[in-house]
């Protein structure tokens, strides 16, 4: 194995100095490439808030603190708030964030501890794909499909099951429609799953076999290794995978703008029509001239929006960060 | 699911709910392996031990992952309260028949035993053995210390609490006395709820032998225990070895052929996937009848 490598050492001294000064000339030239792209990424970043900011300063400054609290979203009257789609798009990111996770949990855990090598690669792959489809897709689907069926079956059952339960009925009130809070979390749901479900298979993976085998070793079962050597383990690397989940869940625009039924209004009703953020935006912004307060509101909405994904994002980091720094080491 | 509270109570419970429990191990003590044929030798004390009926013994036992054969017609038997070691060069089936004896290959598909391994007069291989019952009286620890992510305490207690419902005072107590016996107890009183993996590698490696033995196994399966430890860490594990062996039946698999000489009371040697020779570690390092064994032990391969 040394022959080879010895082969590659220039014979003088002066030959290895000439080889460096070429790759040196070249190398500026990559640099300042290199350079120029990762400025970029911070320039671009920076117009994009600043866009955002700029563009909604109008309406934060029109309506103060107010807009933050305020639900109203009434073009006649010029009033707008950023209350009702700011609640939708936390609710609905937490209802999928609800389905998806034990659902990613357990499909994760599965392919990585139960299912036969050549079963988890397929579905592995199927996890994958389910991940690459377009929201659109996803929107058509939530629907023609999910939301008949809502509107048919699920709310008319659980209206008549809870509807006189005393803090459930709130819950289930309202007309069914079959658009709203629940199908927009749903379908979110379905979308967000793989995706978490990759990185919480990521995390399981790295996850030497030795220290589950001595879980098992002690005489525990596949559900108590999972609970208190797999989970504590990677509890940190779990976590990022889910608020990365839930970035993408309260970024969503088609898919939830075809289910979540469009009315600025705050309830508890899981089945009561909705807006999050990016719905609201993606409906109103035909109808906002430019100039108008209108769409003022709605770039501040985008400004709130980012703030949130903002703050989710740097919530993941931070825990990654942490994850690697402690408890990793077996 | 199993939530690991079937069949409490003790670790002694029987491993099906239909067979007898209870120690009227296989006699077979006078056919302690090869201590008839060399008559050279005096006796000594590892063939008291040897003499011991069998704790675990395992007769034809074929071993396959998918479809490659991995161990060929073992049979060998493991007498109670004495240490056999398990040499042989990388690949030549020590790990893999370890993994038997709890029968931890199972939790990989493809890997599949044929033949006997007798523990309590029942044999292990067959169907409806429960396996969480049998990792618990068959303990296992591994090459690299695998403390959990826990703390110290807990990481003992875990194993405790999965078969037993044990006072708060009495937990303390077994905590106690499984840290004094692995002799962590004075480095790590203090700090009993801290995280156990800041403790060094030997610290470590003796918690898991603590965490093995406080559910009270009878046989504890060690692959190569010290092969990622210093000189010093090494020594105590060894010493340890030496003082567990009053209670519990060990098999250490090992490359370190001096360590096999130093705790072992008997030796086997497996070369790809046959067990060549077992003998009292005497007659195994001074008088092998095999030629392999003496190559493989003189260091002339391996």
């Amino acid at each position: 194995m040394d022959i080879p490598a010895r082969q590659n050492v220039p014979a003088s001294p002066d030959q290895a100095v000439s080889a460096r000064k070429v790759r040196r000339t070249a190398d500026p030239a990559f640099r300042l490439l290199v350079t120029i792209t990762g400025v970029a990424v911070l320039v671009v970043l920076g117009a994009i808030i600043a866009v955002m900011v700029n563009g909604g300063w109008h309406a934060f400054a029109t309506f103060g603190p107010a807009f933050l609290i305020s639900d109203a979203w009434n073009p006649v009257t010029q009033h707008f708030g950023a209350a009702a789609p700011v609640f939708g798009t936390v609710v609905s990111s937490a209802l999928a964030l609800l389905l998806a996770v034990p659902l990613a949990f357990g499909t994760a855990f599965w392919l990585t501890a139960l299912a036969p090598p050549k079963v988890a690669s397929v579905i592995g792959m199927a996890v994958q794909l389910l991940a690459a489809v377009p929201s659109i897709i996803f929107g058509m689907w939530g629907f023609f499909v999910v939301v008949p069926i809502i509107a048919h079956y699920v709310q008319p059952f659980l209206h008549h099951t809870f509807g006189h339960v005393p803090v459930l009925s709130v819950l289930v009130a309202g007309a069914p429609f079959g658009t709203g809070l629940l199908t927009a979390g749903f379908i979110l749901a379905v979308m967000i799953t793989p995706s978490i479900t990759a990185v919480m298979r990521d995390v399981f993976a790295s996850m030497p076999a030795v220290l589950r085998e001595s879980g098992y070793g002690l005489g525990a079962t596949r559900w108590e290794v999972m609970r208190h050597v797999v989970l504590p383990w990677s509890r940190e690397g779990l976590v990022g995978g889910i608020v990365l989940g839930m970035g993408r869940a309260m970024g969503e625009t088609m898919a939830v703008t075809f289910v979540i039924g469009d009315s600025n209004h705050i309830g508890w009703s899981l089945f009561a029509p909705a807006n999050t953020i990016a719905s609201l935006i993606a409906l109103e912004f035909p109808e906002s001239p430019a100039g108008s307060l209108k769409l003022a509101s709605l770039l501040a909405l985008g400004a709130i929006l980012m703030a949130i994904s903002f703050v989710t994002l740097w919530f993941s980091r931070w825990l990654l960060a942490r994850g690697e720094s402690t408890g990793r080491r077996v | 699911m199993n939530t690991g509270v079937q069949a409490t109570g003790s670790t002694q419970a029987s491993l099906s709910g239909s067979q007898e429990s209870g120690q009227a191990a296989v006699r077979s003590g006078a056919e302690a392996v090869g201590v008839a044929q060399v008559a050279t030798l005096p006796m000594s004390e590892h063939d008291e031990q040897l003499a011991r009926p069998a704790a675990m013994e395992v007769r034809g036992l074929n071993f396959y992952y998918g479809t490659s054969h991995a161990l060929h017609d073992i049979s060998i038997r493991f007498p109670e309260r004495s240490v056999t070691g398990m040499i042989g060069p990388s690949g030549c089936g020590k790990s893999t028949l370890l993994r038997v004896l709890n029968r931890m290959y199972d939790l990989y598909p493809g890997q599949r035993a044929t033949g006997e391994v007798l523990f309590d007069n029942q044999n292990i291989l067959a169907p409806g053995v429960n396996l969480n019952v049998l990792r618990s009286r068959v303990g296992m620890v591994f090459q690299k210390p695998t403390p959990f992510p826990m703390s110290i305490y807990d990481n003992i207690a875990f194993g405790i609490r999965l078969h037993e419902r044990v006072s708060r005072s009495e937990m303390d107590g077994r905590v106690e006395d499984s840290l004094r016996r692995v002799a962590l107890w004075s480095e790590v009183q203090n700090r009993l709820h801290s995280s156990a993996t800041a403790l060094s590698g030997g610290q470590q490696q003796r918690l898991c032998i603590a965490r093995t033995i406080a559910v009270r196994p009878e046989v504890i399966l060690l692959d190569e225990p010290t092969s990622a430890l210093d000189p010093v860490s090494t020594a105590r594990i060894e010493e340890l070895l030496d003082e567990l062996k009053g209670e519990f039946t060990i098999a250490i698999v090992t490359h370190n052929m001096q360590q096999a000489a130093r705790c072992a009371d008997q030796v086997a040697f497996f070369y790809m996937g046959r067990l060549v020779e077992v003998d009292s570690t005497p007659r195994m390092f001074t008088a092998p009848r095999e030629k392999q064994t003496q190559d493989y032990i003189t260091g002339r391969f391996g």
